[in-house]
């Protein structure tokens, strides 16, 4: 069982692309730039927030998809979008800041 | 459905005081008036009104929040007001060390205070559990994790609600199905010569819809409260005076002691604005505010700050 499992961790690391691709998404002035965001499946998506009042990350699919902790200045929320598909999201706290993240 | 702001009104807001509110009951009708203000004086039943603390932001706005939280306290405190609202935000970010520091400061002032949460109060992974826990526990017993609850107090029905979460994307701040018909039960079998205190912390009017100002479901809740003769919404979240009455309700929303707000629209975003820090302090109880009933529809008063 273990020298299986040895054997297989190399092997999983080999099928991932050697860079993932990555995108970023800020919050300034209580808005997310750029308010839609295409990438392709496999994407670290990486909001950083740039206002001093918090924000947060949260799915606008019911129940949430993915949800952020909120962020205060500078901090970051990282989210690898896997699946094709179009992830409207907003700001838990300001819930008129809206974005989108489109899987392609 | 925002009212034309003109510049004499953008820069009054510019204006900030850090006091709370004393509120005076006269004839039924509660009256406003910063606290310091000699115009806040009454013989009539007396309470304050403290909102968006936001103890823990220590940035460019204000790097003192409990400096000037111990400031408004000590300004209420010598109004001696019957007891202390928190509209919300008593804390900027759920920390239990900012809940310690604000409990600490509020409790010193030995005055019963009633709480209604802030969105920035209920960003714990556990929701509005730690707020009610720490600020609302004795009230809301009758309505476990719903953080809102009423009590009266010299003939007027207090009415705290709670407007701050479940928030759907796009939308503004929400009262929710399950809190409404807890307030049709509450208010159900009152008289409509009661007066009434709502108290919640974002507005319950659109103050500015593109900056979230207002409640989704409001209507619903005002609606309840529309056979009543005198309705007074208090709210915060917008940390600055702005009023309106329509009908028998005048809603009033009070100044931050922690940093003021620019005037709806007339800044790219709704963030912190930095005045001189000697400003800040210079203006407490400068200005006074007067809740004036039967100015008509959609008129929002505007408030006069300071000499």
């Amino acid at each position: 069982m273990l020298r299986r499992a040895l054997l297989a961790a190399p092997l999983a690391l080999a099928v991932r692309p050697a860079r993932a691709a990555e995108a970023s998404v800020t919050i300034d002035n209580f808005v997310f730039t750029p308010p839609v965001l295409t990438v392709a499946a496999g994407t670290k998506v990486t909001w950083t927030n740039r206002d001093d009042i918090p924000h947060s990350v949260v799915s606008a699919a019911q129940p949430p998809l993915f949800k952020a902790h909120v962020m205060d200045t500078d901090e970051t929320f990282e989210r690898v979008f896997d699946t094709k598909g179009t992830f409207p999201y907003f700001c838990g706290l300001h819930p008129h800041m809206q974005g989108t993240v489109i899987v392609t | 459905m925002t009212e034309h702001l003109d510049r004499r009104h953008a820069l009054s807001c510019m204006a900030w005081a850090g006091g709370g509110l004393l509120w005076t009951v006269v004839g039924g009708v509660p009256r406003a008036g910063l606290i310091g203000s000699a115009q806040a004086a009454g013989t009539g039943f007396s309470f304050a009104q403290v909102s968006d603390s936001h103890i823990g932001f220590a940035k460019e706005a204000n790097m003192d929040t409990k400096g000037t939280l111990e400031s408004g306290m000590a300004l209420v405190k010598a109004r001696k007001p019957a007891f202390v609202l928190h509209t919300g935000d008593v804390s900027h970010l759920s920390k239990p060390a900012e809940f310690d520091a604000a409990a600490a400061i509020l409790g010193a002032s030995g005055f019963d205070t009633h709480y209604v949460p802030g969105e920035h109060d209920v960003l714990d992974e556990k929701g509005t559990a730690p707020f009610i826990e720490r600020f609302q526990k004795r009230q809301t017993q009758g309505t476990p994790g719903g953080a809102y609850y009423s009590f009266d107090a010299n003939g007027v029905h207090f009415v705290g609600l709670n407007n701050v979460v479940n928030l759907k994307a796009g939308g503004l701040g929400n009262l929710g199905a399950a809190q409404i018909a807890w307030l049709e039960k509450d208010l159900a079998g009152r008289t409509a010569s009661t007066p009434i205190v709502v108290f919640a912390h974002i507005p319950l009017w659109t103050v500015y819809e593109a900056w979230g100002w207002g409640t989704d479901d409001s209507s619903k809740a005002l609606a309840l409260l529309a056979r009543f003769g005198s309705v007074t919404v208090l709210n915060g979240h917008i940390h600055q005076v702005l009023q309106k009455v329509e009908g028998n309700v005048a809603f009033h929303s009070a100044r931050s002691t922690a940093f003021p707000q620019p005037a709806p629209g007339s800044a790219p975003s709704p963030g912190p604005m930095k005045v001189d820090a000697g400003k800040l302090r210079s203006v407490l109880g400068v200005a006074s505010v007067t809740v004036v009933p039967g100015q008509g529809p959609l008129a929002i008063v505007d408030t006069p700050l300071g000499a």
